[in-house]
C-alpha cells in the first residue's frame, strides 16, 4: 500500500532544507518538541509567579519584580491585572501549545509514518507549513506577554463582553488581539497537521498493515485528528466573530451593555453563543490532549510489561466511542449559564456515558500489568503514573458532569483540581513517556535513566501534591482565578493549604530542569542507541537508527501480525515484532 | 537575593552535569546499557510504587479527616438534597479511587521483572470486559437518575408566592432590587444608566433628564466640531473622534426615543418601579419563604454564588437568568450553630470579570419574616419615599390607560 517507488536518499540537502524548512517528519517532530518545551517552560513559570501571590498573598518577591518589572510586580508583589494575565497565559499555552501543538505535532509526525511503514506523511510540504503556523503564532502569543496593557487576561476561555470590551480590563486591549491573532494560525497549523495525519493512516499504511493491526498509538492520534479537523474549525468561526465585535462594531455576542460610562450601541446579541461556539471546541479538546497520551501509554505499558495490551478492540471501540461523545456534551461546561434546565439534563447524560469508555480503559491497563513482567523504565513509571492521574482525576468528572452537584462547584478550585489532574498530569505524563521512549528512535540516543526515576518521582509527589488538596480548598467554596482569599472569612480554614500547594509547585517546576538537562545533555552526550532498545514489535524499531530520508534504506516492511505479540506462548523470545511472519499453524491475534 | 536564588541555580545545573558525567563515566566501565533496567532500579522502582501508596492514601485521609466538613450544613432546602447526592457521590469515587489505586499500584510491585519467568499472554476475556462495562454502566444509570430527579427539583419553575429578588452586577459589586408593594419590577433600560439611575430604571424624569443630557452634549460636540472646522487647524483624528461622538450620541438619543415610543404603546411595566427598593452591600431575605433571584448584569458576565446555599447563576448583559431557592437557617442561627458571632453568608462573584473580581461582594441576611418586614419597611423606595402607604402606587404595568395618561 502507497509504497514510494523512487529512492528518497540521494540528494544532498543544505542546512535550511534538512533543519530549518524541513519535510522530513523526523525532523518536523523535533521541530515541535523542542517549540513545545520551550513553551513549557514559560508556561510554568508563569504558574509559579501566580502561585507565589496565591502562597503568599501580600508578600514581596524580589523575583517578581526581577522578571515582570515595576508595572507588573512593584516592590514585588504580584499585580492584579498581572495575575489575571498569568493565569490566562499559563492555561492558554498548555492546552494549545504544549498539549495540542506539542503532544500531537510531535508524537503524530514522528510515529504515524514510522509505525504504519510509510515514507513519510501523505504531504511533506503541508507538515512544514502545519510547524510553521505553529511556530509563528507561539511566538505572537509570546509577544502579547509584552504588549502595553498586558496579555490577554479574561482567562483562557475569553468569554465576551469581558474580551470583547478593551474597556472592561487592561488585557482586552492589544493583548486579546494578538491572543486571537496567534489562535486563528494556531488553529491553521492544526488543521494542517490534522487533514495530514488522517490522509496518511488511511492511504500509507504498508502492506498487511491492516486497521485492525495498527499499534494503538495510532489510532489515538487518527481519532485525535479527527476530532481537530472538525472542531478547531468551529473555534476559528467562534474567534472571527469576536474579532468583528471587537473592531467593525458588529454585536454577536454583544447586547445591552452599559460599561465605564458609556451605554454602547449593542443589541440581540448573546454572550451565551460565544460559549456554545467556545465549548463546540472546547470539550473535544479535552480528549484532543488527553487520547494521544492514552494511545502513547498503551504502547509503553505493553511493551514494558511484555504483555499484550488486554483488550485491544474494546481499547480501539473506547477511543472511537470517546471521541463520539466529546462531541455531544460541551454543554456541561454551561450548566450556570442560565441555559434551558432540560438540556442541561441531556448534557448530564451524555457527559457521564464518558465514564464507561473510561473506565474500560482504566481497567484495560490495569489488567495488562497482571501478570506481567514488568521493567521499569522511566517512560513506563509515567505510564503506570498516568493510569492513576487518569483515574483519580475522571472520577471527580462524575461530580462535575452531575449538573445538580455543578451548581455549587462550578468555577471553583474542585474543578482547578479535577482537570489538572485528569487532562493536565495526565497529559503532561503522556507526553513524557513519549520521549522517554521514543528519544532514541528521535535522536539516536538514550536518555539518563537515573536522572528519569527522580524526575518521574519528583513530578508525581509534586503533582498530586498541588492539586490532591485543590479538591478541599474548592469544595470549601473557593473560586478559582481569586487574586486573594483573604476577604472571605469562611474559606479561612483551608487556606492555610495554599502555601503548601506553592511549595509543592515550585519544587515540581524546578524537578523539570532535571528532564531539559537530561534531554539537550543526551542530545548529544546520550549513550548511542540499539535498534530496539526496549525490544519492541512495532515498526519504528525496524528503522536504521540513522534517520535517513524515506524511513527504511531498502523496500518497506511488510506487516504480519498485530502490534502486541509480547510473550506469545508459540515463540522462544518474548516480543515478535510485526515483520516476523506468522509460522506454521500459528493463528494471528 | 536575585543573586542568591540564580546562585543555587546555577550550582544545582553544576551539580547534575558532574553527577551525570561520573555516572557516565561508571557506565562505560561497567559496559551497561542504559535500556537494560538493572534489578537494582527495577526493585528500588517497585517498591517505591508501596511507599508511594502509602503516602498517598495516608495524606488523601488526612485531607478528608482535616478539611472533609468543608462548609457549614446547607442553609437553603435544595441545599440539603444536593448535600446528600454530593456525599453519595463522594463515597462512591473515594471507593473506586482506592480500589483502583490500590491495584495499580500493588500490580506494578508484584508483577515487576524477572528473567526466569515470562509472562502470561493474556490478550483479551470478553467476560471480564463485559464486566467493567456494565458495572460502570449501571451506577451511571443510577447516578444519572438520582442526580437528575435532584436537578428538576432545583431548577423547577418556582411556586406562585416565591418573592422575587433582582441581583444586578457590574464591576465590581452587586445591587439589589425588590419590587415594592405592587409585587411588580419597574421596568429598566440601559440606556438610562447614568450616575443618578444605577440600574436604568424607566421613569418620567429619568427619560426626560437623559434626554436633555444627551441633548446637551449633541450641542456642545457639534460646536466643537463648527469651531475645529472653523480653525482648520485641528489635526484629522481629532475631528473624526468628535464625528464618531456625535454619531454615538445621535444613536443613543435614538434608542431613547424608541423606547419611549415603545413605552407610550404600553409594552411594559412603565413605572411600576416608583415603589421598587434598590439596596447596595447588603440584602435581606426571610427564613422559610420562597425566593426567586432574577439576575442581570450591567456589562460583562458575573456570576452569582451563594455557597452556603449551595446556589450559583451567571449573570449575563442582555440576557436574564433565574433561581430559586428557600432559605431554611437564620443569619443568627448559624452563628449559634457555628460558635461565630461574626458569621454572616456573602454573595460572591464566580465568573472573572477584571481585575477587582476577588473582592465583589454583598453580604446575604437571612431573617425572621418580622425582622425582615421591618428591614424592608426602612428601605427607601426609588421614588424616595420611605415605605408609607400616602404615595399610592402606580398602576401595575397591565394598566395601558394609566401609561396613555402619563405624558414625558
Amino acid at each position: 500500500m502507497g509504497a514510494h517507488t523512487h529512492d528518497h536518499g540521494h540528494h544532498e540537502e543544505s542546512f535550511i532544507s534538512k533543519y530549518i524548512f524541513s519535510h522530513d517528519h523526523k525532523m518536523i517532530s523535533k521541530q515541535f518538541l523542542i517549540t513545545a518545551i520551550f513553551m513549557g517552560i514559560v508556561a510554568v513559570m508563569l504558574s509559579i509567579f501566580f502561585r507565589l501571590q496565591l502562597g503568599w498573598p501580600g508578600e514581596k518577591f524580589a523575583i517578581l519584580n526581577a522578571f515582570l518589572g515595576d508595572k507588573w510586580a512593584p516592590d514585588g508583589i504580584l499585580d492584579k491585572n498581572a495575575y489575571l494575565a498569568m493565569v490566562t497565559i499559563h492555561g492558554t499555552i498548555m492546552v494549545f501549545f504544549v498539549l495540542t501543538g506539542g503532544l500531537s505535532g510531535t508524537f503524530a509526525n514522528l510515529l504515524i509514518p514510522l509505525q504504519i511503514g510509510a515514507r513519510d506523511m501523505a504531504s511533506g510540504f503541508m507538515n512544514m507549513l502545519s510547524y510553521w503556523f505553529f511556530l509563528v503564532s507561539s511566538l505572537i502569543m509570546l509577544a502579547s506577554l509584552f504588549v502595553e496593557g498586558g496579555a490577554a487576561s479574561g482567562g483562557w476561555t475569553i468569554y465576551p463582553p469581558l474580551s470583547a470590551l478593551p474597556q472592561a480590563m487592561p488585557g482586552s486591549g492589544t493583548g486579546m488581539t494578538l491572543w486571537l491573532i496567534s489562535m486563528v494560525l494556531f488553529v491553521a497549523s492544526s488543521l494542517l497537521g490534522g487533514l495530514n495525519y488522517i490522509v496518511t493512516i488511511i492511504n500509507l499504511r504498508t502492506k498487511g498493515m491492516k486497521m485492525t493491526r495498527l499499534p494503538l498509538t495510532v489510532w489515538a492520534l487518527l481519532v485525535t485528528a479527527i476530532l481537530g479537523v472538525l472542531s478547531f474549525p468551529v473555534l476559528v468561526s467562534a474567534v472571527v466573530l469576536l474579532i468583528m465585535d471587537r473592531t467593525m462594531g458588529t454585536a454577536f455576542y454583544l447586547s445591552d451593555i452599559f460599561i465605564q460610562g458609556e451605554a454602547l450601541d449593542v443589541t440581540g446579541g448573546s454572550p451565551i453563543l460565544f460559549q456554545h461556539l467556545f465549548w463546540f471546541l472546547g470539550h473535544p479538546e479535552v480528549y484532543i490532549v488527553l487520547l494521544p497520551a492514552l494511545g502513547i501509554s498503551s504502547e509503553v505499558i505493553a511493551t514494558n510489561s511484555r504483555k499484550p495490551i488486554f483488550g485491544y478492540k474494546a481499547m480501539i471501540g473506547s477511543i472511537l466511542a470517546i471521541g463520539f461523545l466529546s462531541f455531544i456534551v460541551w454543554g456541561h461546561h454551561m450548566y450556570v449559564t442560565g441555559m434551558n434546565p432540560f438540556i442541561g439534563s441531556v448534557f448530564v447524560f451524555t457527559t457521564l456515558l464518558i465514564a464507561i469508555p473510561s473506565a474500560v480503559k482504566a481497567f484495560n491497563y490495569i489488567t495488562t500489568l497482571w501478570q506481567g513482567n514488568i521493567k521499569f523504565t522511566p517512560a513506563m513509571m509515567f505510564s503506570v503514573g498516568l493510569v492513576s492521574t487518569f483515574v483519580t482525576g475522571g472520577l471527580t468528572g462524575i461530580i462535575l458532569a452531575d449538573s445538580a452537584l455543578d451548581v455549587n462547584v462550578h468555577d471553583t478550585y474542585f474543578v482547578v483540581a479535577h482537570f489538572h489532574i485528569v487532562m493536565g498530569m495526565s497529559a503532561i505524563f503522556g507526553m513524557l513517556a513519549g520521549v522517554y521512549h521514543w528519544f532514541p528512535k528521535m535522536y539516536g540516543r538514550m536518555l539518563n535513566s537515573k536522572l528519569g526515576y527522580a524526575h518521574f518521582w519528583l513530578t508525581m509527589v509534586c503533582g498530586f501534591g498541588v492539586f490532591f488538596p485543590m479538591h478541599f480548598v474548592g469544595i470549601a467554596g473557593a473560586p478559582r482565578r481569586y487574586y486573594d482569599y483573604s476577604e472571605f472569612d469562611y474559606l479561612d480554614h483551608v487556606m492555610d493549604l495554599n502555601p503548601m500547594i506553592s511549595t509543592f509547585a515550585i519544587i515540581g517546576g524546578a524537578a523539570q530542569l532535571l528532564f531539559i538537562f537530561n534531554f539537550f545533555h543526551s542530545i548529544w552526550y546520550g549513550q548511542k542507541a540499539t535498534q530496539n532498545p526496549w525490544k519492541s514489535n512495532t515498526l519504528e524499531w525496524t528503522t536504521p537508527v540513522q534517520h535517513v530520508h524515506g524511513n527504511w534504506p531498502g523496500a518497506l516492511p511488510e506487516v504480519h501480525r498485530w502490534a502486541y505479540d509480547y510473550s506469545n506462548p508459540e515463540h522462544e523470545e518474548d516480543f515478535v515484532p510485526q515483520i516476523v511472519p506468522l509460522k506454521q499453524g500459528e493463528h494471528a491475534h | 537575593m536575585n543573586l542568591f536564588i540564580l546562585l543555587v541555580v546555577v550550582l544545582a545545573i553544576i551539580a547534575i552535569a558532574q553527577l551525570t558525567k561520573v555516572y557516565d563515566l561508571s557506565r562505560t566501565l561497567r559496559n551497561s546499557r542504559e535500556e537494560e533496567v538493572s534489578a537494582a532500579d527495577n526493585r528500588v522502582n517497585a517498591n517505591a510504587w508501596i511507599v508511594w501508596m502509602f503516602v498517598f492514601f495516608g495524606s488523601v485521609i488526612y485531607l478528608y479527616a482535616k478539611y472533609g466538613d468543608y462548609l457549614p450544613e446547607s442553609a437553603s432546602e435544595h441545599g440539603v438534597a444536593m448535600d446528600k447526592l454530593m456525599s453519595l457521590n463522594i463515597w462512591l469515587i473515594t471507593i473506586v479511587f482506592f480500589i483502583v489505586n490500590y491495584l495499580l499500584f500493588t500490580f506494578a510491585n508484584k508483577y515487576r521483572f524477572n528473567p526466569n519467568r515470562k509472562a502470561k499472554f493474556f490478550a483479551h476475556d470478553n467476560r471480564l470486559e463485559m464486566l467493567w462495562t456494565l458495572v460502570p454502566g449501571v451506577t451511571m444509570a443510577f447516578i444519572i437518575v438520582y442526580g437528575l430527579i435532584t436537578w428538576n427539583n432545583i431548577t423547577g419553575p418556582a411556586s406562585a408566592d416565591a418573592m422575587k429578588i433582582e441581583l444586578y452586577s457590574k464591576q465590581f459589586d452587586w445591587t439589589a432590587r425588590y419590587p415594592g408593594e405592587n409585587k411588580v419590577f419597574g421596568a429598566v433600560d440601559y440606556n438610562l444608566i447614568g450616575t443618578t439611575n444605577a440600574l436604568g430604571m424607566v421613569t418620567k424624569e429619568g427619560v426626560a433628564q437623559k434626554l436633555a443630557e444627551l441633548d446637551h452634549n449633541i450641542e456642545s460636540t457639534e460646536k466643537a466640531i463648527a469651531d475645529g472646522v472653523a480653525k482648520g487647524t485641528m489635526p484629522d483624528s481629532y475631528m473624526e473622534s468628535l464625528e464618531e461622538q456625535l454619531y454615538k450620541l445621535k444613536r443613543h438619543k435614538q434608542r431613547i426615543l424608541d423606547l419611549k415610543e415603545n413605552e407610550l404603546n404600553g409594552q411594559s411595566q412603565w413605572l411600576a418601579g416608583a415603589d421598587d427598593k434598590i439596596v447596595k452591600g447588603e440584602f435581606h431575605i426571610p427564613v422559610g419563604q420562597e425566593v426567586e433571584f432574577v439576575f442581570r448584569s450591567q456589562d460583562v458576565i458575573h456570576s452569582a454564588y451563594m455557597p452556603h446555599f449551595r446556589a450559583q447563576m451567571n449573570t449575563v448583559p442582555g440576557v436574564p437568568t433565574r433561581f430559586k431557592m428557600k432559605p431554611t437557617i437564620t443569619t443568627a442561627e448559624m452563628r449559634k450553630k457555628l460558635g461565630n458571632d461574626k458569621f454572616d453568608y456573602v454573595l460572591l462573584c464566580n465568573k472573572v470579570c477584571g481585575a477587582a473580581h476577588f473582592n465583589m461582594k454583598m453580604t446575604v441576611v437571612v431573617d425572621t419574616p418580622e425582622d425582615f418586614n421591618a428591614w424592608l419597611a426602612e428601605q427607601k423606595t426609588f421614588s424616595g419615599e420611605g415605605a408609607k402607604k400616602e404615595e399610592a402606587a402606580p398602576a401595575p404595568a397591565s394598566d395601558t390607560t394609566m401609561v396613555a395618561q402619563t405624558k414625558i
